[in-house]
């Protein structure tokens, strides 16, 4: 198949995650959604269901969900419960409700008392100190409990195997889209932001080993192309989420290319594997345990601003000139972070620019300034 | 033989065009009253045309900058954002300029410039606090004109405390103080106060580096500006073209884009 071909696969279907679910649903399989963030889809994966990444929607307004939510919450989780709440994910048999953040520990209640009987709610708290055997041990129990409550859903244990499968499935598919995300940068003649972030936003919604297969395929017919003539700028995206092609079309019209993200949606969300020996329960706990400069997990040695050294080293490793920081509204850790991110790029002499932005924006105008003015000064330097 | 080249700011209250000669004369200008979405580019354009008694076939390169820039289809060469426009007319206007404030109708941008380019820039989030939809939602308030909002607020001759953070709650603000029979004068003073302690907040994460110069419409009320000078501590400097600023950035970068055309 042509890479434009693999390209609308992918696209057809991040645009269209509503249609996946009904396609596998109507296939037999149960499906379980999963919320931001850090969720071990591997025992969904195990356990012979499918898991649904929701990470809100560029499409809907909240309206239901306000009932539940204070006026200051971020509109990805308000979406999350908008979908639960109108039925647009009535097909649903379960969903994982992760708490890293201040926003999703409430939600996670919000929604276990709008879903009710309704739908199984899985709560799922990580530890806040990781890298301690205890905390290892916290989310070991937690996972345990992910597990159980899994099991009760589909009917059957979810044995070592069928984990330690998964892994190995995860681990391909991670490498696939780490692999991919270089080869977008290196030909982004070719694959432009939209398409890059299709490409990886199909990933949430896509049994894994189709879309590693298809995925894999798409990698090897971009490293068989000659090397990108590219003329215009190269920067590094960061913040939680950035999948609006509106918003995309934006760096695309102006000739931005991504050579790199840190945006939690993507590369945050496959930066780290799990062991594939040893116990597989506990390998999934240390993936979690051995995920580090994310602006959501807790360091133990902040002030030597680690994450924002990070950051700044991703974007010169990259071949990026800048960065584009989306600062998604009402996001605390992100807001908090802010001032020491700035600092670390300040510290490496890496332009940037900070936009603001949350899932019901219609409008991007402004946004398109800043885009369009931050292309001028890049390609002036 | 001269070249002849248009700028054109379509903004979201105005819309103002300048025609200048060789890059560096300027042969006329225009502006009406409303922006994006309305009449006022196609006028504005017509009438700077008028002015210059020339047509469209003459301009050897048309640039279109500002909120409605894209919105130009067929009638520009070419489009580019507002703020390289904002730096680039700052720097003909005045050569020696290091920091550009620019107060539009619905955003705040500072620009930080070096040897004449844009080298830095902040803009306001997603918030009416500050811009000059904020003024005129005041002026309403006060049932005044904008344009007098400066000469009324050199009137003043109290301290009033008006909150710098929104649009909506300075609004209720304003009210309450009418309510209470306060002055429209030092209402207005302290409305001037709130708006350059919203700017000089964003021109502070650029940094304020002399000369420093403000562009857009309200650079035109002598109130912000002394304002804005006592908070930053700086000299802020503006033009008489002050609001034509942005069109004439677009028309230097279009004579650019002729030269290169011809070459």
């Amino acid at each position: 198949m042509s890479i434009e071909t693999f390209v609308n696969e992918f696209s057809a279907i991040a645009a269209n995650p509503h249609g996946q679910l009904k396609a596998y649903k109507e296939a037999g399989k149960k499906c379980i959604g999963v919320m931001p963030y850090y969720a071990p889809e591997e025992l969904v994966y195990a356990a012979g269901m499918m898991p649904f990444g929701m990470w809100g929607s560029n499409k809907k307004t909240i309206s239901k969900a306000k009932e539940y939510c204070a006026t200051f919450y971020c509109t990805i989780a308000q979406l999350d419960l908008e979908m639960l709440l109108d039925g647009t994910c009535d097909l649903l048999d379960g969903v994982i409700t992760p708490t890293i953040c201040d926003t999703l520990r409430p939600m996670s209640q919000n929604i276990r008392v709008a879903m009710s009987e309704k739908l199984p709610c899985i709560f799922l708290a990580h530890p806040q100190n990781r890298f301690a055997d205890f905390g290892k041990q916290f989310c070991l129990d937690q996972y345990t409990h992910v597990k159980t409550e899994l099991e009760k859903i589909v009917g059957h244990e979810i044995t070592n195997d069928d984990i330690a499968n998964a892994i190995k499935v995860y681990n391909k598919s991670r490498a696939a889209r780490r692999e991919f995300v270089k080869l977008a940068s290196d030909h982004c003649d070719v694959i432009d932001p939209i398409m890059r972030s299709a490409v990886l936003k199909a990933a949430w919604f896509m049994d894994k080993v189709e879309y590693t297969e298809k995925l894999t395929a798409l990698n090897a017919e971009l490293k068989a192309l000659p090397a990108a003539k590219w003329n215009g700028v190269k920067v590094v995206t960061s913040g939680i989420i950035v999948d609006n092609p509106t918003l995309l079309k934006v760096f695309k019209d102006n000739n931005v290319a991504i050579a790199a993200d840190d945006v939690a949606h993507e590369s945050r969300a496959f930066r780290t594997d799990a062991a594939e020996t040893g116990d597989p329960m506990m390998a999934l706990c240390e993936q979690f345990t051995n995920t580090d400069y994310d602006v959501l997990l807790y360091d133990p040695q902040s002030s030597q601003n680690r994450r924002g050294e990070f950051v700044a080293n991703l974007v010169k490793e990259s071949g990026a000139q800048g960065l584009v920081l989306f600062m998604q509204q009402f996001c605390d850790p992100e807001e908090m972070e802010f001032p020491y991110l700035k600092k670390a790029l300040d510290a490496a002499g890496i332009p940037f620019i900070k936009l603001g932005v949350d899932q019901q924006m219609r409008d991007f105008g402004q946004a398109a300034t800043a885009i369009q003015a931050f292309a001028d000064v890049l390609s002036m330097q | 033989m001269s070249i002849f080249t248009m700028g054109i700011d379509v903004g979201s209250t105005a819309s103002k065009c300048v025609i200048i000669k060789d890059g560096k004369d300027i042969v006329a200008k225009s502006l009406v009253a409303v922006g994006t979405g309305t009449s006022g580019p196609a006028r504005a354009i017509a009438e700077v045309l008028e002015n210059a008694g020339m047509t469209r076939e003459e301009m050897d390169f048309v640039l279109a900058t500002g909120y409605g820039r894209n919105s130009l289809d067929g009638l520009a060469d070419l489009q580019m954002s507002e703020l390289s426009c904002h730096a680039r007319g700052a720097a003909f206007l005045f050569p020696e300029v290091r920091t550009v404030i620019d107060i539009g109708g619905q955003d705040v941008k500072v620009i930080e410039i070096e040897n004449g380019q844009m080298r830095n820039f902040v803009m306001n989030d997603k918030c009416a606090a500050g811009t000059g939809r904020f003024l005129d939602v005041m002026a309403r308030v006060l049932e005044v004109n904008v344009e007098d909002l400066g000469a009324l607020g050199d009137q003043s001759t109290r301290e009033i405390g008006i909150s710098s953070t929104c649009t909506v709650f300075a609004e209720s603000e304003v009210i309450s103080q009418l309510a209470v029979g306060t002055d429209k004068c030092d209402i207005i003073n302290g409305i001037h106060k709130s708006v350059a302690g919203r700017v000089s907040g964003l021109c502070n994460r650029v940094g304020v580096r002399d000369l420093v110069v403000m562009t857009g419409g309200v650079a035109q009320n002598r109130g912000i500006v002394k304002a804005l000078r006592e908070q930053l501590g700086h000299e802020i400097h503006t033009s008489p073209l002050t609001q034509y600023n942005g069109a004439l950035g677009a028309a230097l970068f279009a004579y650019q884009k002729a030269l290169k055309q011809q070459q």
